[in-house]
């Protein structure tokens, strides 16, 4: 069983492009990524387009398809209707290198500005024990494949361009991995509220629509690391008693 | 000429999957100046998809695992090809590898008293894997990418390494080009270590991903290091086989370790009927047995009785399932039934095994809490490599050094599933250390030949000047099916020749493909780079396979279908003699008394 369907493809670079036409057998069960591939072997040997691991666990080949984020390794082409016309785009969030190649390469500076985990010392025995129920919530933040497909939807990053003073939710999902790991001994509390800005979250959930890894980025991650900014920085009675007290922390 | 940057450092390293990551870490820690390039982002390799986890006798599940158990499940399973000291020294070291990942913030599925949960899986005599659900591998770069990003190490992304450069006899360079602006990248280094992975891409199906090409095997080669074991080359049992766009994708050994069952056609659990003679004495002898076997392992108790026959080995379980396909038992398309819907609980095949869940319902509209998989072969890993030495992972070239799955040693003719995230922590380190300790003791200097770095850009270029001639994606394509046909799991000496010869033709085509288009970002550019080298190391594992006369692990002859003691007793080397590649026999080295003891022990 196969067809031809009708794409439409970025092409071009940061400084523009156009969306290009292309005709395409399509075969069962192939994905979005697979048809790229038969464009390139077979009609546009350059066509750039990042992907790796071609099942979901990489996060390489993030980009729009019909306006959706989405990982093209994963959406399959019989969702579209075959008269549908296909477009696709790189992520907007980010510069374009080339076609569907984005220049991702602030999310790596990014990452380095979060301190690394920092283990509490070890028990008695030379050993750490962490019970599974402890470290669940912390697998959760865990499971994500760095797709940036959340960072592209942000509309602090998207629309407003806050790159310079926004982690964004990736580096949310981070943050909280590292500050509820039951081992860790680091304090981020400061800098969530300051270079990461997590205030300029206002947990619209575009985030946790578009996770592939459906990481609950909103609710289980940003909000309550918002919560403890808040009890840190805006806690009345804190607040009072620190007054009290003196400054001692 | 063309323009290229120049970097000095001490260390380079070469791809940033688990082993590059952990030998730039080491590097750096060893307070080396040191630089990483890879050809993805960075935690985007391979290891990334490494799903059932890593073999470490930490004996949290079991209390009778040591290390000398450890040591003799490996001898076994490759067939007493190993390198003895590597599988010694791997062993040994696994679980201080594995605890220092956790101090560096890995999150281990936990055991009922809050250490590191191990699972079972083929050819480890106890449960052994440390695991996360059922994506190990994507916790462990990540652990290891964000530990090495908080340390003095030069990060290049997207970097492909082209050519190697040697003098008097050293290594002291490497070419490379970047993805993203299509410039030339000289490094002059004074230790290099190829961390490049494998070779699965010289096949159409395959769970490897495009970079898998065979680049720092063929490398090597090329600056005359030595390579060996190539004839063994593992293809995972299990690789999904519909849709046909999906068909190689791997479907982790964890569904068995965890009580999934191989069926055919006619329902029967076929691989009671293949259990070599070795291994009779370890594996359940009747199905009562094997069920006993899952019940009391989910039940977290110590298992009473003996595996079930899905654990044998790979190479095993492999021509089972290429034999029952072969005598018509198959499924629809060609595989056999993996089923773990009628052994475990729904809610427990979502817990550990998360991803295979989505990968099936997302890709296969497959629900394997209620129906089975269809699985079938796909090649997947390369037991063979370059030749290293087992204490510093340096190969036959003084400074060149690697780990990983581009080293050979470890696995001798098939690698337990498991062992080789454990063997990137363990060798990755050493090879680490070993390039520092190169680099302190000899300060070499870096003194590559500039008329070497131009020839390599031009050869690199040359490929933009045709135009019009053949498209080098075709050219992939016809070379990945030659060897699927003629280099597969089934070999033969007429068939291992007509391959030889169709790849001398390959490698005349490969130098005159024509590629479109500009410099930046352009994948048919690279497509026409890795030819050569796909070429080469295709020609490496066809010429020490028509050396072998035997059927042994990764490695079986359907006119030679048994071993032979003779070449029990020797390992096949790859050497570059006056630029062509020559396949030599090399005897090994008797085991140490202490450590046949263990071995036979069983």
């Amino acid at each position: 069983m196969s067809n031809k369907m009708h794409l439409k493809v970025f092409r071009g670079d940061n400084s523009g492009g156009e969306l290009r036409d292309y005709q395409v057998e399509v075969d069962e069960g192939m994905v979005v990524l697979d048809v790229v591939h038969r464009l390139q072997a077979t009609q546009a040997p350059d066509l750039s387009c990042r992907w790796n691991c071609k099942a979901g666990k990489c996060g390489s080949c993030s980009a729009e398809v019909n306006g959706k984020p989405r990982l093209m390794c994963m959406m399959r082409m019989d969702l579209f209707k075959p008269d549908e016309i296909i477009t696709i785009q790189p992520l907007q969030a980010f510069p374009i290198v080339r076609d569907l190649v984005t220049d991702v390469s602030w999310n790596f500076e990014v990452n380095k500005k979060i301190p690394p985990f920092k283990p509490k010392p070890k028990n008695p025995d030379g050993t750490w024990r962490m019970m599974q129920y402890e470290v669940d919530r912390v697998q959760e933040f865990r499971k994500c494949l760095e797709c940036y497909l959340c960072q592209n939807v942000c509309h602090v990053l998207r629309n407003h361009g806050k790159h310079d003073v926004f982690f964004g939710p990736r580096f949310m999902v981070r943050l909280a991995g590292l500050e509820m790991h039951p081992l860790d001994d680091a304090d981020r509390v400061k800098l969530m509220r300051e270079a990461a800005g997590i205030g300029y979250c206002n947990i619209t959930k575009c985030c946790t629509e578009v996770c592939p890894e459906d990481i609950r980025i909103t609710d289980n991650a940003i909000i309550p690391l918002k919560e403890r900014v808040a009890d840190r920085y805006y806690d009345p009675l804190a607040m009072l008693f620190r007054a009290i007290r003196g400054k001692n922390r | 000429m063309t323009n290229y940057a120049t970097h000095d450092t001490d260390v380079l390293v070469i791809g940033a999957g688990g082993a590059g990551l952990r030998a730039a870490i080491e590097s750096a820690a060893q307070g080396m100046k040191t630089a990483v390039v890879m050809k993805t982002l960075l935690g985007k390799a391979h290891t990334v998809m490494a799903e059932g986890g890593a073999a470490a006798a930490l004996a949290t599940v079991d209390p009778r695992d040591s290390w000398k158990t450890h040591f003799r499940d490996t001898m076994k399973g490759g067939k007493m090809m190993n390198d003895v000291r590597m599988a010694e020294i791997h062993a040994k070291e696994a679980p201080d590898r594995i605890l220092e990942l956790e101090e560096w913030g890995a999150v281990f599925d936990r055991t009922p008293d809050g250490r590191i949960l191990q699972r079972n899986f083929g050819g480890h005599t106890y449960p052994r894997l440390a695991h996360v659900g059922d994506r190990t591998g994507l916790e462990m770069i990540r652990t290891l990418q964000d530990k090495l990003v908080h340390m003095p190490a030069e990060i290049f992304m997207e970097t492909t390494v082209t050519h190697l450069f040697k003098t008097g006899g050293r290594v002291t360079g490497a070419l490379a080009y970047s993805r993203d602006k299509g410039e030339f990248h000289l490094f002059r280094a004074k230790a290099i270590v190829i961390c490049t992975g494998g070779l699965g891409k010289a096949y159409t199906i395959t769970s490897n991903s495009w970079e898998y090409t065979g680049d720092g095997h063929s490398l090597a080669w090329e600056i005359g290091a030595d390579l060996m074991d190539m004839e063994f080359l593992q293809f995972h049992p299990t690789g999904m086989v519909w849709p046909l766009s999906v068909r190689g994708t791997l479907v982790t050994e964890g569904v068995r370790g965890d009580g999934g069952v191989l069926k055919n056609n006619k329902g029967e659990r076929f691989l009671f009927n293949y259990i070599p003679e070795a291994f009779k004495n370890d594996v359940a002898a009747s199905e009562e047995e094997a069920v006993q076997w899952v019940r009391e392992v989910v039940a977290g108790k110590q298992a009473t009785v003996r595996r079930p026959p899905e654990l044998l080995t790979r190479d095993v379980v492999a021509r089972a399932i290429l034999n029952e396909v072969r005598e018509g038992r198959g499924s629809p398309h060609g595989g056999v039934f993996l089923d773990i819907a009628t052994q475990r609980k729904a809610e427990d095949i979502k817990r550990k095994l998360p991803s295979m869940y989505h990968q099936f319902v997302k890709l296969a509209n497959v629900d394997i809490t209620k129906e089975a998989m269809e699985v079938g072969p796909t090649a997947h890993y390369i037991m063979g490599g370059v030749k290293v030495h087992p204490e510093t992972a340096m190969s036959t070239i003084p400074g060149l050094f690697a780990a990983g799955e581009a080293s050979a040693g470890l696995n001798g003719a098939n690698r337990l599933g498991g062992n080789s995230l454990s063997d990137l922590l363990v060798f990755g380190r050493r090879a680490g250390l070993g390039a520092a300790q190169y680099v302190r003791k000899n300060n070499p200097a870096a003194d590559v030949n500039r008329a070497d770095v131009e020839a390599a850009i031009a050869h690199n270029l040359s490929f933009f000047e045709r135009k019009d001639a053949e498209c080098p994606y075709a050219l992939q394509r016809e070379i990945q099916d030659m060897m699927g046909d003629l280099v597969g799991i089934m070999r033969t000496e007429d068939e291992l020749t007509r391959a030889l010869n169709a790849l001398d033709k390959f490698e005349a085509r490969a130098k005159k493909v024509s590629v479109s288009g500009g410099r930046v970002y352009n994948p048919g550019w690279h497509v026409a780079m890795d030819l050569r080298h796909i070429v080469q190391i295709s020609r490496s594992i066809a010429l020490a396979a028509r050396e072998r006369k035997e059927s042994r692990g990764g490695h079986a002859r359907s006119d030679f279908p048994n071993y032979d003691p003779k070449l029990a007793k020797v390992n096949l080397l790859i050497k570059k003699a006056e630029g062509r590649m020559q396949v030599v026999q090399q005897p090994r080295t008797e085991m140490p008394p202490e450590l046949k003891t263990l071995v036979e022990e069983a």
